[in-house]
């Protein structure tokens, strides 16, 4: 029982950190039925905005991963206007194979720039401290990554339920011309929310910095494809949705490795992927009424 | 206050207006009335900016529109209250109705506005925190006519606003369209429902096919003989 409380908390930081970038992809669906493929490479690039802030000018973590989100957010914000938007009236599957490019060209340019060599997240961003409580073992890394996750999803709640941005993002998911026809500007709402799922991913990168201790240029593809998963679990386009998705993925994930075997992790989640899609298409959280991914 | 001069719209191919023109003045009741397909939902959309006019020009209290933004176009006094009501259905009443405002940066006087529309819609005010989508039919057409209130417009556009009420419901509806008209909102309503449209606008158009076939005083044609026969039931 001891063991298996432990896998539990092992697997609460993993899926903290997948249940933030599923946001991403959840908020990006909810309003231009677009699955962002690059959003793992941009979760990428916030670990590397972070791990160069730590080893190049000394900050902390904090503001590392500040600094990561706001560059992303900018990113995110400039990927959807050069790539996405115009081909915001054209088929899905031209924006989709857009964004499969817009993902490669990320992975590519870092490579280009930084090679593929591993760099190690730099130890002095955050001592390791590890605590003994009642025979759990629990880190400060964890401690600092389920926090830092669970203060930013409910800022997110915050914002999409009571603020006026929040809620005309609502608005232009359920329906766009209804909105317009509100005032609202869909392209406005749109770099909104590129910005606040980006910023999510690169908060993200910097935990996966940390919680793996080394980043690549690639690092971003599995958790990426993970947190997919995780989205599509909660039902794509749903934000309660993405979170408990991304935390029972990172659960599944630990237990899978805990009591069973670390190879099959990967494997779990494409599992996970195809019985959903298979049994409940829409998700745990959806309406059998919703649009198949 | 507005005049639509000979636009022609077109979805890809079809010719969905053709040389279409209309005015509406100050302060009246103007009804757009013609069956299904003829073109109504289109003018209004052609209005709101949500489709753009090949040619012609739509002049909003004399300036062209017809190139705006459809963002823009409620900024400028033009609601509209859409075919099917389109209230965001899971959203609350009153996040609704705070959509309706979203470009009014006056709190106190969006507050009041909400009162006003609560007080004229008092089962809205009882379902305020409940879901759009959880509300009947005609209290949806009455959160669609709230939220197209709450931006204070001069002109507001309504569509088909009876579609699928009772009888009794589609003569609510109409006496407070009446009543909004005579609080001094310039109404453009667009209906099947001939009968009713005629009682209480000042002016119509029959449209046909993408065609204004007939205009006048709405007295004059609901007792004229073509009308009769295509709009009235004889
Ligand atoms: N999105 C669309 N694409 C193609 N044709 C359309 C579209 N919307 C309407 N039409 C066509 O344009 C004409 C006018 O439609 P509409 O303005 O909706 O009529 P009404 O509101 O009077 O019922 C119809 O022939 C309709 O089939
Ligand atoms: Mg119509």
């Amino acid at each position: 029982m001891l063991e298996f409380i432990q896998q539990l908390i092992n697997g609460l930081s993993l899926g903290a950190i997948y249940a933030l970038i599923a946001l991403g992809y959840t908020m990006v669906y909810g309003i231009i039925l677009l699955i962002n493929f690059a959003h793992g490479d941009i979760m990428m690039v916030g670990a590397y905005v972070g791990f160069f802030s730590i080893s190049l000018l000394g900050s902390n973590i904090i503001v590392a991963m500040v600094f990561a989100m706001v560059t992303c957010a900018l990113l995110g914000v400039v990927i959807e206007k050069v790539a996405y938007r115009p081909l915001r009236n054209s088929t899905r599957i031209a924006a989709l194979i857009t964004a499969i490019g817009m993902s490669l060209f990320l992975e590519y340019v870092t490579l280009y720039f930084l090679t593929a060599q591993q760099r190690v997240y730099p130890a002095s961003a955050f001592p390791l401290h590890k605590y003994e409580i009642a025979g759990l073992v629990i880190s400060n890394k964890d401690i600092f990554i389920i926090v830092s996750a669970v203060i930013m999803m409910i800022i997110l709640q915050y914002i999409i339920k009571r603020t006026k941005t929040g809620k005309a993002m609502r608005a232009v998911s359920l329906d766009k011309e209804a909105a317009v026809l509100m005032g609202i500007s869909v392209d406005r709402i749109v770099s909104i929310t590129f910005a606040i799922g980006s910023a999510l991913a690169a908060a993200a990168g910097v935990m996966i910095g940390l919680y793996y201790n080394a980043i690549n240029p690639l690092m971003g593809i599995i958790p990426g494809l993970k947190a997919f998963v995780a989205a599509v679990l909660g039902g794509i386009g749903l934000i309660p949705g993405a979170m408990v998705g991304g935390f029972l993925m990172g659960i599944l994930e630990t237990l899978v490795s805990g009591y069973w075997s670390s190879m099959y992790r990967d494997a779990v989640a494409f599992g996970v992927l195809i019985l959903i899609l298979l049994i409940k298409p829409t998700g745990l959280f959806g309406k059998n009424t919703g649009e198949k991914v | 206050m507005l005049q639509i001069k000979e636009i022609d719209v077109y979805y890809g191919a079809i010719h969905a207006l053709k040389k279409l023109s209309l005015e509406v003045e100050q302060g009246s009741i103007v009804t757009l009335i013609g069956a299904n397909g003829a073109g109504k939902t289109t003018t209004l959309k052609s209005i709101s900016g949500l489709l753009r006019p090949k040619t012609g020009s739509i002049i909003f209290k004399d300036n062209d529109i017809s190139k705006v933004a459809p963002e823009k176009i409620v900024g400028l006094g033009i609601s509209q209250v859409p075919e099917g009501r389109r209230v965001f259905s899971t959203m609350t009443v009153m996040e609704n109705l705070e959509m309706g405002a979203y470009l009014r940066k006056d709190k106190k006087g969006t507050e009041e506005d909400m009162e006003n529309v609560f007080t004229r819609f008092p089962r809205l005010k009882e379902r305020r925190k409940q879901l759009a989508g959880t509300l009947s039919g005609g209290e949806q057409q009455m959160l669609a006519i709230g939220r197209a209130l709450m931006a204070r417009p001069q002109l507001m556009l309504m569509d088909e606003p009876s579609m699928g009420l009772a009888p009794l419901l589609v003569k609510e509806i109409f006496s407070i369209i009446k009543d909004i008209n005579e609080r001094g909102t310039t109404i453009l309503l667009v209906e099947q429902n001939a009968n009713m449209a005629l009682s209480i606008a000042d002016k119509a158009y029959v449209i046909e096919t993408g065609e204004i076939v007939l205009q006048g005083n709405a007295q004059e044609l609901m007792n004229s003989p073509e009308v009769k026969k295509a709009y009235l039931g004889g």
